[in-house]
């Protein structure tokens, strides 16, 4: 039995049971490694990493109502979390109030309701904006609407908008790839994704103004070279849109993130991040001219990838998200957040998603880990893998850029076409016993799986359709009509949206009239039926 | 051959279980049409009867399943020759839940970490029972209209 295992890492990479100095290139090490904080940056992009300050902790949370969610946010930043994730529920993210009824079933579910401008002052009801670092959003075919409705917040309270840190997804060809949360077809997407780059670029430089997403990508299939690869081929539509429009690419997107899964297998996810942040560097500055060494730099948010998740014993996932923590540490992240234990079953309880931060912090303040720049950098395995997942990254990369670039590509179903493949191929290997899961396919227990699952009242939808109907009595609707109106407009004439979208904001105009503007000047996207 | 739809309602995105599941089947020598994502119940049932299918499968992650799977079911019973669908549902459904969607006619719930092979042994041996009954039901008929006859 034992002869007949094949030993390869969750990607498919054969692995060799010992690696030694040969399997380098010796001579090639020193330029391909570089000096922590500096080009190419494989071992982090700081000189002192964690002993300057631990990475930004922050859970995926938001749920129900905006009173709701504050709840929970104000509660997770007593207990020390440094940055918060708005989970945008279905609806809001995709552009239906909660009112419409697409949102039948499905308002509060998966996060956090927003209409309007209302919803965020209610959302964000005393936050001690000086204690949070990040404020994380899933807005992505509507990120320049949740930025607008984050600034008409900030110049209503009189704050300036640049001292909160805000952090937008903003990367919609990932929706149109594999997660579904799209609006507008690809190319409006895009043009929506560029004006908040550019927006930004302009008046919000210490916002994030885009964090192209490799997560969801990896959620899907993808192996650790795909995430990375497709991750910066989008990356390369929307820079590559940018500087076509103008954009001052520096100014645009020195602030960017790139947003990855940390699955379970820990050399592998450890030599990723190392990989990434070698493409990263020097695509920033052979592609795009970009000479300074801070742009060059990959910051990197990464998330636990819930797909290693169980709803078998499921208190098990509190190990595996330990050991994707660790995996993300010694890759050398700035931003992490952690998955519950129950989130194979429902979104997080309280209780399971304080342990999720607590995990977090075990590992920074308790492990060592964070002691040493690079911790396994110089290590044969890591190195041999860090090396040829970037061969594998660029010949990708290559791929695409021959068959007319990422979005031609997630037209043509390219990506797609892979990721099902691989997802197809994992599920066999589970199923068949060639790939070990504790609880699922060994050392199963034969009870029926019991956890306190959480749920959310469909009297949320109730109050929140309440809320909107008084909204629209209130508001100045001659005043929302000629901010809809000027966004119409501006739309036609492919203008730069952002300054109409914060005055319709300030209006209380909502979500879904914003959008609905929207797709009578673009269209509507209709989904592939890819498997 | 088994002619099984499969089907993403809702505004739910996450359909790497629903592609997986329709591969399976697709191998297990059934014959699959996927919706894509964002399927009303009304489309979905529109689907199921242009198609004719034996099996509509149903995937949810986003915890609109007690609205949208009800709604699912009546809108493809409602079309004619579509009452003895076999219904099966994927996704998270918390246990508590499950219950309730059987009453209304789902004929079988599979959470995360079921095998590919209990899923499509499952809708084919429904489909089988759904065939037996009405070959036993023809054969009363056709006895009951000769007796009749008589």
């Amino acid at each position: 039995m034992a002869e007949e295992r094949k030993h390869t890492t969750l990607s498919g990479y054969e692995l060799k049971n010992v690696y030694t100095a040969e399997d380098l290139n010796g001579e090639h090490m020193k330029d391909k490694l570089g000096e922590p904080g500096h080009y190419p940056f494989t071992r982090g992009i700081r000189e002192n990493m964690y002993r300057d300050s631990l990475w930004t902790m922050g859970l995926y949370s938001g749920f129900a109502s905006a009173e709701e969610a504050n709840e929970r946010f104000r509660y997770l930043i007593e207990q020390g979390q440094t940055g918060f994730s708005v989970a945008l529920d279905l609806p809001t993210q995709m552009g239906y109030d909660s009112d419409d009824a697409m949102s039948d079933g499905e308002v509060g579910k998966v996060g956090v309701a927003i209409d309007s401008l209302a919803d965020v002052e209610a959302l964000f009801k005393g936050i001690p904006f000086e204690k949070v670092r990040q404020i994380r959003t899933t807005a992505n075919a509507n990120s320049i609407i949740m930025l607008a409705f984050y600034v008409a917040f900030a110049k209503k309270n009189k704050i300036d908008p640049n001292t909160i840190g805000f952090f937008l997804q903003n990367d919609i060809l990932k929706e149109y790839m594999c997660r579904g949360a799209y609006i507008f077809p690809p190319a409006a997407g895009v043009k929506l994704s560029v004006d908040v780059l550019e927006y930004c670029g302009k008046h919000l430089p210490k916002w994030t103004p885009i964090a192209v997403s490799g997560y969801h990508i990896r959620e899907a299939g993808a192996t650790a070279a795909q995430e990375i690869a497709f991750t910066v081929a989008d990356m390369t539509a929307y820079f590559d849109a940018a500087v076509a429009r103008g954009v001052d690419i520096v100014s645009a997107t020195s602030n960017s993130y790139f947003f990855l899964g940390a699955q379970m297998d820990f050399l592998e996810e450890v030599a990723k991040f190392r990989a990434a942040r070698r493409v990263f560097a020097k695509i920033m500055k052979e592609r795009y001219g970009v000479t300074d060494e801070e742009p060059q730099r990959l910051k990197i948010f990464a998330y636990t990838n819930g797909s290693a998740m169980t709803a078998e014993q499921p208190m098990n996932n509190i190990i595996r998200v330990t050991i994707e923590t660790m995996a993300a540490i010694a890759g050398g992240i700035q931003t992490l957040a952690t998955s519950s234990y129950d989130e194979a079953l429902s979104l997080p309880t309280q209780e399971a998603v304080t342990i999720s931060l607590r995990t977090q912090q075990i590992v920074g303040y308790e492990s060592g880990i964070t002691e040493t720049v690079d911790p396994l950098g110089g290590s044969y395995a890591i190195e041999a893998l860090t090396n040829r997942i970037e061969k594998d990254i660029w010949s990708l990369l290559a791929e695409i850029e021959a068959k007319g670039g990422a979005v031609k590509c997630i037209e043509e179903g390219f990506q797609q076409k892979l990721l099902a493949a691989n997802a197809y191929k994992y599920q066999k290997s589970v199923d068949d016993g060639a790939r070990t899961v504790v609880g699922v396919n060994r050392f199963k227990d034969e009870q029926p799986i019991e956890c306190a699952a959480f749920s959310v009242s469909e009297e949320v939808a109730v109050k929140q359709k309440a809320k909107l109907a008084k909204l629209k009595k209130k508001r100045d609707n001659d005043r929302v009509q000629r901010a809809l109106n000027a966004i119409k407009t501006a739309a036609e004439k492919n203008e730069n949206l952002g300054e109409y979208m914060i005055e319709a904001a300030e209006a209380y105009a909502t979500l879904g009239e914003i959008c609905g503007v929207l797709k009578s000047v673009y269209g509507k996207y209709s989904p592939m039926k890819i498997y | 051959m088994v002619k099984v739809l499969i089907s993403k309602p809702g505004l739910d995105g996450h359909d790497r279980g629903a592609k997986v599941v329709a591969r399976a089947f697709e191998e297990a020598g059934a014959e699959v049409v996927y919706t894509g994502l964002q399927a009303t119940p009304e489309e979905i049932a529109e689907t199921a009867v242009r198609e004719k299918v034996d099996v509509v499968g149903v995937s949810l992650l986003s915890g609109a399943h007690n609205t949208l799977m009800p709604r699912v079911i009546d809108c493809v019973k409602e079309k004619e020759g579509m009452q003895d669908t076999v219904f099966i549902l994927g996704g998270i459904i918390p246990q508590q839940d499950i219950p309730a969607l059987l009453e209304k006619g789902v004929h079988g719930v599979f959470g995360p970490g079921t095998p590919l092979d209990a899923v499509t042994d499952f809708a084919f041996e429904q489909v089988a029972l759904v065939k037996a009954e009405q070959l036993a039901e023809a054969a009363l008929a056709d006895m009951t209209n000769k007796s009749s006859n008589i």
